[in-house]
């Protein structure tokens, strides 16, 4: 079965209603508990994070944003220096940071503000107990996951060198989940390091024998610095729902030449248990006409669970970006549908009111607007915050996108008893 | 630069969006890059807005820079004006698209469209929200107040309600039913609501009434310039100032200051027995300038608190909260930094404080109960149920909102009297916290808990002392800290015994 290997893809331009990629920051910093996220922009891009972050924003996060004041723009003041005034004051108030982000913005990609010089300078200034690095989150450059996509990339040419053949899984996930995919494949025999490492310092190395495998889809310039250091990508599916957590494994598992025996050992009773939990919202998913709007690239692989694990059937399917060769394995999986790269928000909306899918995957900004029009819908943003990945989390995926039916259904049923009254 | 980990106010544009979603018939067309759509959802989840924001953003990414984001704007506009046919159209730039130099006013300009388009100059490295809701409200009043005739019955207009405004829905329709009930017609209430056309007859309006001056001052000044209307002064806040509030728009209109009171019933519950309790209550005060002074009379003068301090985080109001501040005896505190606040708040040990969420989280932290008075936010403050601040009904909901999170009467005296219970015991922590307030850990040698680290005047509590200390209830026990400090440094002494305790309690008996 091809899927939608060769399916034309719908390329569009115009109105992105997405965010930029300096969301990642919310739950990047989550992960690295030694780690500071310094974005230098604009007061919109502090807005924009206090919006993203939440109640978060109350318990003393590990990120911040360097306001640039006119001055900076003018250059009446040196933009660096002001920086470095920042950090020090920033880096005084929070001694227990090891690791300083940079971040870059719109406003400080235009005015050319050079974020790796500044980065370079202070952290020979600071080192060795704090390491300074600098990645773009900037909207004109990222689409939302693409932020920590950035971050991971900038941290791999600094990575030490090894020539041990090891295994490095790629992408942020929540510590439970990680620490599942980690006993899993030790219980294979196969050690795993991960990249972020929760903490600096941890032994973390890539060389010419290294190879890897993403946890996520949105992880292509971080998949390219590997590869530049040498590293080799395990192709799979990713594990979402059993069917692809299990392919995933057997993917990293063939590379390491684990026995069918030991595989089935290990993955059966877990394999039981996840298809079980879907089972419960299987019912309510299945023949269900399914929507994605871009936001995340996660779209095709959860489109992919959706579609073969809970009976869905997939009407279009958005990507902010579509990396055709990480994401083979996925389109190969995925029953024919319409595939879209890019977004004119307006258009798109056109295609969600003729389609009338019966659930709608999208932005906060869209949800309650398309909620209103009578459509059901599942807001995106949930996907990358809650834990998803791996067999013990696949009810709960699944749950996450029949809870809005079941809602409706719910108060559907309330209201026709009270007109039958 | 200035580093910021949270801002009480959003770019200017944002608060042209909330003019513009306010409004209805206009639509926004936001020169900006990937990702400024974030502010959408202030409106579809925070106001849980049915409707997308009428803005239309560009969408400018880097490959766009330098070659054609000029023709990219002139495409969004005309895109924008065929799909949504506005009445009005207003043009910007964001912070990012302010940088390229872009010039929306004169690209829309040339496209000739047969509607108004109004083109917006908002400084976002210079000003914020409150200056873009402001200026964009007085340019669309600009370009489309048409004279004409004054209404034949005596009428006004209501201005500065705008989306994702601090209860402005409910206050709309409380202060429209208080001038209806003195015989008053509203011509048209602006922004929210508003259509162009609407603009276009407000110089029909005998007078104005402006509600919120942080988002209509600009407006107000140019009509009363240019239409000869005067405005009012008083925010209708509290029932000392909706009374005075009626008696300043009787005197504009010529008619009686009639308000039916029958339903006012917050200056009975303040007199009432159970509130004697929160005489002298002391309370720090922070938000938007309006929303302080006009709270900062109702806690004095309505509740009986006594007021420790205040502050607003838009400048533009700087002067008048120094003039209020000095009235009150305290300094006031003009900043859009909340680690400044929380400092303030900490120094002062107030036993409430009345501010925005910001400060709801900082009561938190400090075990100090707060009321909400203003914006920003959260969506629990955009409630469902009828809750205005403003008018009789406004004042009712007041005093609800500012004894609910302070322990009741009754309460109070249990504290005291049982303080060994099971429920009431010093660790149980504070019931309106759900038991949740950080409790410190049991002293066990001297120590220094001032919060203050370094210097000479370090005070260091014996453990008996700050036992006996944690024995007072919560909600005075700052405060007796702070004093006993005080005592001790006047006194010279260096540590803080049981006797230094009770010593400087007596000496500070009000």
């Amino acid at each position: 079965m091809s899927g939608c290997t060769d399916m034309p893809v719908l390329r569009e331009r115009g109105q992105h209603e997405v965010f930029c990629g300096l969301t990642g920051i919310v739950w990047l910093h989550r992960k690295m508990p030694d780690a500071f996220f310094l974005v230098v922009g604009s007061r919109t891009c502090a807005h924009l994070l206090q919006s993203a972050a939440g109640v978060m924003i109350f318990a003393e996060p590990r990120f911040a944003t360097a306001i640039l004041e006119e001055g900076d723009l003018a250059g009446m003041k040196d933009a660096q220096d002001e920086l470095d005034a920042v950090v020090e004051r920033l880096l005084a108030r929070r001694p227990d940071i090891r690791r300083l982000f940079l971040v870059g913005s719109c406003p400080s990609e235009v005015i050319k503000l050079d974020l790796a010089k500044a980065a370079q300078r202070l952290s020979s200034h600071h080192a060795p107990h704090v390491e300074v690095l600098s990645y773009s989150g900037s909207g004109i450059e990222t689409t939302f996951t693409q932020g920590e996509d950035a971050c991971l990339a900038a941290m791999v040419p600094g990575l030490p060198a090894t020539e041990a053949a090891n295994l490095v899984l790629v992408g942020a996930l929540p510590d439970v989940v990680e620490d599942q995919a980690l006993s899993l494949l030790a219980a294979m025999g196969i050690e795993a390091q991960v990249l972020p490492a929760r903490r600096t310092g941890a032994p973390l190395a890539v060389g010419p024998n290294t190879r890897y495998a993403l946890l996520q889809p949105f992880l292509g310039d971080t998949a390219s610095e590997l590869d530049k250091r040498g590293a080799a990508r395990i192709e799979a599916p990713f594990p979402f729902g059993e069917e692809g957590t299990t392919a995933w494994l057997r993917a990293v598992a063939e590379a390491h030449g684990v026995d069918d025996a030991t595989f089935e050992a290990v993955t059966t009773a877990p394999r039981v248990r996840a298809r079980k939990a879907v089972a419960a919202a299987r019912d309510t998913l299945a023949g269900k006409r399914l929507t994605a709007l871009p936001d995340s690239q996660l779209e095709i692989p959860l489109a992919r669970f959706l579609a073969r694990e809970c009976g869905m059937v997939p009407v279009e399917i958005g990507t902010p970006y579509l990396h055709r060769a990480i994401m083979a394995p996925d389109l190969a999986l995925l029953p024919e549908c319409r595939l879209s790269e890019g977004q004119d928000v307006e258009r798109q909306l056109d295609r969600v009111r003729d389609d009338r899918p019966d659930l709608t995957i999208c932005g906060l900004g869209l949800a309650n607007p398309l909620e209103r029009e009578g459509l059901t819908t599942k807001w995106a943003i949930e996907l990358v915050f809650t834990p998803v990945h791996f067999y013990e989390q696949a009810g709960d995926l699944a749950a996450l996108f029949a809870r809005p039916l079941w809602r409706k259904e719910k108060l559907d049923f309330a209201d026709r008893m009270e007109a039958a009254e | 630069m200035k580093l910021s980990m949270w801002t009480y106010e959003g770019p200017p544009h944002v608060g042209a969006m909330r003019v513009a979603t306010g409004m209805k018939g206009v639509h926004y067309v936001l020169h900006a890059p990937q990702g400024d759509t974030y502010a959408d959802l202030l409106f579809t989840m925070i106001e849980r807005r049915d409707r997308r924001p009428p803005v239309t953003y560009t969408t400018f990414q880097a490959r766009d820079l330098g070659a054609d984001t000029a023709t990219l704007f002139k495409d969004a506009c005309l895109a924008a004006y065929e799909r949504f046919k506005p009445e009005a159209l207003i043009v910007g730039a964001s912070c990012t698209a302010e940088l390229i130099q872009d010039d929306p006013g004169g690209l829309a300009e040339a496209l000739g469209l047969p509607v108004p388009v109004v083109a917006l100059e908002l400084p976002s490295y210079t000003r914020k929200e409150c200056f873009g809701t402001d200026e964009t409200f007085y340019q669309l009043v600009r370009t489309l107040a048409k004279p004409c005739e004054r209404t034949p019955e005596v009428s006004c207009n209501v201005l500065g309600p705008t989306g994702l405004g601090f209860r402005h829905r409910d206050d709309v329709t409380e202060i429209v039913g208080l001038l209806e009930g003195m015989g008053i017609a509203v011509n048209v209430v602006a922004p929210m609501g508003a259509r162009p056309s609407d603009l276009a007859r407000l110089g029909a309006a005998h007078f104005n009434v402006v509600l919120y001056p942080e988002h209509a001052e600009a407006a107000a000044r140019w009509l009363e310039r240019e239409h000869g209307q005067p405005w009012t002064k008083t925010i209708p806040i509290g029932a000392g100032a909706v009374r005075d509030f009626a008696r300043e728009v009787g005197m504009l209109a010529g008619v009686e200051p009639r308000i039916d009171e029958s339903r006012l019933r917050e200056p009975w519950w303040s007199r009432s027995v159970d509130s004697t309790y929160l005489t002298g209550k002391r309370v720090f005060l922070f938000g938007d300038a309006t929303h302080v002074k006009a709270m900062a009379r109702v806690a004095r003068d309505e509740m009986g608190f006594e007021v420790v301090g205040l502050g607003c985080y838009n400048r533009e109001f700087a002067r008048d909260v120094r003039a209020l501040a000095k009235e009150y005896g305290v300094e006031a505190l003009i900043t859009d930094d909340h680690l400044e606040v929380e400092e303030r708040i900490a120094a002062l040990a107030p036993e409430m404080i009345l501010g925005t969420q910001m400060e709801r989280h900082v009561g938190k932290r400090l075990g100090i109960p707060c009321a909400v008075i203003s914006a920003p936010v959260h969506v629990q403050d955009f409630p469902a149920r009828y809750s205005p601040v403003m008018g009789v009904e406004g004042a009712n909901v007041l005093f609800d909102t500012l004894v609910h999170p302070l322990v009741m009467g009754l309460e109070e005296h249990l504290l005291a009297m049982f303080r060994e219970d099971p429920e009431f015991h010093d660790a149980a922590g504070p019931s309106h916290h759900g038991g949740s307030a950080p409790r410190p850990a049991e002293p066990d040698v001297p120590r220094n808990i001032s919060g203050t680290s370094k210097g000479a005047d370090v005070v260091v509590w014996l453990a008996d002392a700050e036992r006996e200390l944690r024995k007072i209830p919560f909600f005075v026990r700052g405060k007796a800290k702070r004093n006993t400090e005080a005592f001790a440094a006047e006194k010279g002494l260096a540590e803080v015994s049981v006797d230094t305790l009770y010593e400087a309690k007596a000496h500070y008996a009000r």
